[in-house]
């Protein structure tokens, strides 16, 4: 899974955008281990999170498959409740802050840097630091699970009381595992800032920048934003917890439901910091294989702005039941029905850009149209969700956890995954296995679908969420999404395969791998040497048909 | 190409299946109250607006898929802008989202009036129960999951309402607008009953009003909706609705049944009295945590049997149940058991499982405790 590494003596540069590199005056790296300690490289570090993410997606992947074989029939068979309460709260902290977004920052290291012309990332020894605070934060989360009354047990929205007053004693671990992931968070998003407003290739506007550098540029302002947020509300947590303060408790004149505004202030704008970077991608792939520009590039760039800025308004979304008055629920309400639209722009202009192409169904073009079409799937069901009378229905039940795993799985992991399949000719020089690739997509969709979809029925029946036996009428629809959930999971082993076999060998790919492609990541050598770009390529706007149109 | 239309083609026909599908429990409850009716009514609405959206979205997508195939000679055009369709597909689901919100807002208004109820029920959420609170009438119970363990291990077949039964449910007339005042003496609980579209987090230190006029007599069941905490799985909800005569005199019968066990604190129990009794509300109102046997779920609930502090100190055991150990999830029954109650299982717990005290803890002594 690591990209081809050149070898130590100066490497041969082979096109006018990487000539006249400057390979000779690198020393050789320190050997062993301490090259990935010590390593400054973008492409190296890129790699690290995206191996580091794979295999936090496994431990997370395993945590949900323990939750949906407990749920395989009624009655308590495998796990107790305890345990069990801690299993779909591990599942959901690890996707979400150790799975997913450090995949899209692996992408983002690997590929910004290609992309805009730049010979690394602004600030190299900031990302190492960055990348290596991840597995400390979660080796301390996932020690928890061994510490005397077990791991976080109260959902991955930790809602106090629940997780004050009532938690385990590891709760304070949590806590300072969670602070040490966020300061990577804002160590990374610093990083991306600086990288894309000062390193682009000369003559690179901002509206020239590939979608990938837009979404990921506006991502990392959310994180900026929200994950001093999140600090806070931990660390008023741990006041709580260990210094006798009262934020979160009413016995001591505190208020819980602050505990939730504060929280989804930074979560739901933690949930589109999930899903820009992934419409980034679906916007390159798209016209790649539709052989097509994208339409309209800068209702693109301001459509995600919009959700973005939107994204500050909306988060009372979550609280429909807590009480609100009135006013908040119509106001939230209306915000958030109003995120349909900018996203709606969305999957016109991906449709609209398929529409007189010249369209070929490459491993990554399948994920990304089946990324659309689900990602949709899940839009709707969210367009449902904020009609707020309904959601007095909806809310914690299965139709939730329905609706949020079909933004987030055939969401942002299949976004991620169509990323993969795209770029892995450019990080190995080879060509993932096609036979193999269409298999890991059929049985992933087929997977995807089997498990989610049957939750919607689950919850409009009456299904609480986070429930770990439940009433006989639900039997049906979890033995589905069990057999789905295992299908899917069994069916990542195939994915990990093709990144194995396409490291050691397979086709080679041109500097080009993709006839479609237009970026400039395609104008350097695959594999992309470790150095590339060290003198800026010249870009130019208009006038190449080989390059992004603005 | 084929398997993926095949695969659409699938999913399209399991829309289609939907209709056919809603009583069968693949649906939201039409329900038994007007504003469920509504509800029901407006998330069918959006339903139907989604599959047409979906269908035209998805109908244009897979057409280019088909049509502008590389494999059938598609020659790749090269627009990439149009501002008068991008101005029309940002402004007509603006316009469709009105249409929605305008139907929302009046039922939400409708949702939120709690005034002029005749009647008002006080709901408690604790860890894992529920307590129900006739306001003004006298009366006040818990109601707890009767469910029994061997079920759910699986060692005896699983009955009709597995996990959906409770010992005390909710007793409330129809056509009367009954409001909710809803609160938890512990974490945050959400009392839901999907027939009366109620759903309503029960907040430690706020009161949530909700309310409800059935129209049906019946049994309702539901669940708690948020977690909260071990046993959040197993805190059900069972509503009887009633007739309204029906109704009146089982709230007098009830009133009976209080003030007769209010006499009840006054006079000496026996020891065998008292067990039997205090195992009946162990079962209802201990057992979730400190489990069946008192063998607890240690850390964060002690065990019982056998607890050398417990069985050293009776003052401390009573002070304990009576209001609670501050920080930790044990609380204070001082409000919601009656004296009876307390003595009752204070005196089980001291004599169960080997504890052996011979201790009878009088409901007097309790009464006298409590006025402290």
């Amino acid at each position: 899974m690591a990209p081809k590494l050149p070898p130590h003596h100066p490497v041969e540069q082979s096109t006018s955008a990487t000539a006249g590199g400057q390979a000779s005056v690198h020393h050789a790296p320190p050997p062993g281990i301490l090259r990935w300690l010590l390593t400054t490289n973008h492409k190296e570090i890129g790699s690290l999170y995206l191996i580091f993410s794979l295999i936090m997606f496994f431990i997370g992947g395993i945590f949900a498959l323990v939750v949906r074989a407990e749920l395989f029939q009624p009655g308590m068979q495998l796990v107790n409740p305890e345990f069990f309460n801690q299993m779909t709260t591990m599942h959901g902290l690890i996707m979400v802050f150790a799975a997913v977004m450090p995949a899209f920052t692996g992408l983002a290291n690997w590929m910004i840097p290609l992309q805009i012309g730049a010979p690394d990332m602004a600030l190299p020894r900031l990302n190492n630091f960055s990348f290596w605070l991840l597995p400390v934060a979660f080796l301390l989360l996932l020690s928890t699970l061994l510490m005397p009354g077990g791991g976080p047990n109260f959902g991955w929205t930790f809602y106090a009381p629940l997780s004050t007053t009532y938690a385990p004693p590891s709760t304070t671990f949590f806590i300072l595992s969670l602070h040490i992931a966020g300061i990577s968070s804002i160590l990374g998003a610093i990083n991306i800032i600086a990288t894309i407003i000062n390193m682009r290739a000369p003559g690179m506007r901002m509206m020239d920048m590939p979608l990938f550098c837009w979404t990921w540029l506006i991502t990392a302002f959310l994180l900026i934003a929200v994950m001093p947020v999140l600090a806070g509300v931990i660390t008023m947590m741990l006041m709580d917890i260990n210094f006798g303060t009262h934020f979160f408790n009413a016995a001591g004149g505190g208020d819980p439901v602050l505990f939730q505004h504060l929280f989804w202030f930074f979560g739901h704008p933690e949930v589109y910091i999930m899903i820009l970077p992934a419409f980034g991608i679906v916007s390159a792939i798209i016209p790649t294989f539709a052989r097509k520009p994208l339409f309209g590039y800068a209702s693109m760039v301001y459509a995600t702005a919009a959700i973005a800025i939107l994204s500050f308004f909306v988060w009372a979304h979550h609280m429909f039941v807590v009480g609100l008055p009135l006013a908040a629920e119509l106001f939230f309400m209306y915000t958030t029905m109003l995120i349909a639209v900018p996203t709606g722009v969305k999957v016109f202009n991906w449709i609209t850009t398929l529409f007189r192409g010249s369209i070929t169904f490459e491993p990554p073009m399948l994920f990304a149209l089946a990324f659309v079409v689900l990602f949709t799937i899940g839009g709707f069901s969210g367009v449902m969700l904020a009609i707020a009378p309904a959601d007095f229905q909806y809310h914690d039940t299965y139709f939730v956890v329905a609706h949020f795993h079909y933004v987030l799985v055939p969401g942002a992991v299949f976004a991620i995954m169509a990323g993969v399949y795209y770029w892995l000719p450019k990080w190995t020089g080879h060509y993932p296995n096609v036979k193999l690739a269409q298999w890991h997509f059929w049985l992933s969709v087929v997977g995807v679908n089997l498990t989610f979809f049957p939750m919607h029925f689950a919850g409009l029946a009456g299904m609480p969420r986070r429930i770990p036996d439940y009433a006989l009428q639900f039997a049906d629809f979890n033995l589905v999404s069990s057999l789905g959930a295992f299908m899917f999971g069994a069916s990542q082993l195939v994915f990990v395969a093709v990144v194995i076999l396409c490291v050691r060998g397979g086709e080679r790919a041109p500097a080009k791998a993709w006839e479609g492609a237009t970026d400039l990541e395609w104008s350097v050598p695959s594999p992309a040497p470790l150095h590339t770009f060290e003198t800026p390529p010249t870009f130019r706007r208009h006038d190449a048909a080989d390059l992004p149109a603005p | 190409m084929r398997t993926l239309f095949v695969w659409m083609a699938g999913c399209l026909t399991g829309l289609a299946s939907v209709p056919a599908a809603v009583a069968n429990g693949w649906n939201m409850p039409v329900g038994v109250t007007d504003l469920s009716r509504e509800i029901h009514t407006l998330h069918m609405t959006i339903f139907w607006i989604c599959v047409i959206i979906g269908v035209i979205v998805f109908g244009v997508m897979f057409y280019s898929l088909f049509k502008f195939r590389r494999s059938r000679g598609a020659k790749a055009a090269n627009f990439h802008e149009n501002t008068t369709v991008e101005v029309l597909w940002t402004a007509v689901p603006l316009l469709i989202l009105v249409g929605m919100a305008v139907p929302a807002t009046a039922t939400l208004k409708k949702m939120y009036d709690t005034s002029d109820a005749e009647l008002d029920v006080m709901i408690i959420g604790q860890q894992f129960r529920w307590r129900y609170e006739y306001l003004g009438e006298d009366v006040a119970f818990n109601s707890s999951l009767t469910t029994p363990t061997a079920q759910i291990r699986g060692d005896e077949p699983k009955g009709e309402h597995y996990l959906l039964e409770v010992d005390n449910p909710l007793v409330l007339p129809i056509n009367r607008k009954v409001r909710f005042l809803m609160t938890s003496d512990d974490v945050i609980h959400s009392w839901w009953v999907p027939d009366f579209a109620v759903k309503q987090d029960t907040i430690p230190g706020f009161i949530n009003e909700n309310w409800v006029r059935i129209n049906e007599p019946g049994i309702y069941r539901g669940q708690c909706a948020e977690l909260c905490g071990m046993n959040h799985g197993f805190m059900p909800i069972v509503v009887h609705a009633m007739e309204e005569e029906e109704f009146d005199a089982w709230l007098v019968e009830q009133q009976e049944a209080a003030e007769q066990e209010a006499m009840g604190v006054d006079r000496e129990w026996a020891l065998d009295e008292l067990m039997e009794r205090g195992e009946a509300v162990y079962a209802s109102v201990c057992a979730t945590c400190h489990q069946a046997e008192g063998q607890g779920n240690p850390p964060a609930f002690p065990g019982l049997a056998g607890n050398q502090r417990l069985i050293d100190d009776p003052a401390w055991h009573l002070d304990v149940i009576v209001d609670g150990v501050s920080g930790s999830a044990m609380p204070a029954f001082r409000s919601t058991l009656n004296p009876v109650e307390i003595a009752a299982v204070t005196t089980w717990t001291r004599n169960a499982w080997g504890n052996d005290t011979g201790d009878a803890v009088q409901p007097a002594e309790v009464a006298e405790q409590l006025t402290r």
